[in-house]
């Protein structure tokens, strides 16, 4: 799992940064903008997943 | 062996990071968090063996079995605490890191204090 999210990850931040490019050439500030945050919230999305993974595991093995 | 999986977790992630840093930082730091997250998982298995072992033995010597799992609920809270603090200050938030491991000496402190109770008891039981 956890290189195939890294990877995926990236892809998101390489896809987000060429479309945030052209949408600022194309003077379109706002849109890119909201593509920015879109990015980062379908990433965050993605990274909560684990986290919570992570605090069940650390719960498991050390009995908190 | 797990170990070549870490370091190409680790290698792959360090770059990854790196070139998407310039333009997008949030991101770069969610692909950090994500690894870490991924190295620990695979080897928390054979952490929890030994933890394992380590309650057999205490069983053996007698030791009281609230004061083992004491120590390895410590254990885990400064895992977690490191794990976000250095996260934090991996992204330049570097005061808040210091409140973070601050706060998890504290729980840290919190949870310690009945074992430190247990210890004054037996020095004044013995001492006249």
């Amino acid at each position: 799992m956890g290189i195939d999210l890294i990877f995926k990850i990236a892809a998101i931040g390489i896809l987000v940064s060429v479309l945030n490019q052209v949408l600022i050439r194309a003077g379109r500030e706002e849109q890119a903008m909201l593509t920015t945050l879109a990015g980062l919230i379908v990433v965050l999305m993605m990274v909560i997943k684990e986290i919570s993974r992570l605090f069940e595991t650390v719960k498991s093995v050390f009995n908190l | 062996m797990e170990i070549f999986k870490i370091i190409g977790i680790g290698l792959i992630a360090a770059t990854t990071a790196a070139v998407i840093k310039p333009q997008r930082p949030e991101i770069s730091m969610q692909i950090i968090l994500v690894a870490g997250i991924a190295m620990f998982i695979l080897v928390i298995t054979q952490l929890s063996s030994v933890i394992e072992i380590m309650n057999s033995f205490a069983q053996k010597a007698g030791i009281q079995p609230e004061f083992l799992k004491t120590v390895i609920k410590i254990t885990g809270i400064a895992y977690l605490t490191e794990f976000a603090a250095s996260i934090c200050k991996d992204s330049g938030e570097s005061a808040l890191a210091y409140k973070m491991e601050f706060a998890g000496k504290i729980i840290i402190i919190a949870l310690a204090v009945p074992i430190f109770a247990a210890v004054m008891n037996l020095l004044v039981r013995i001492m006249p």
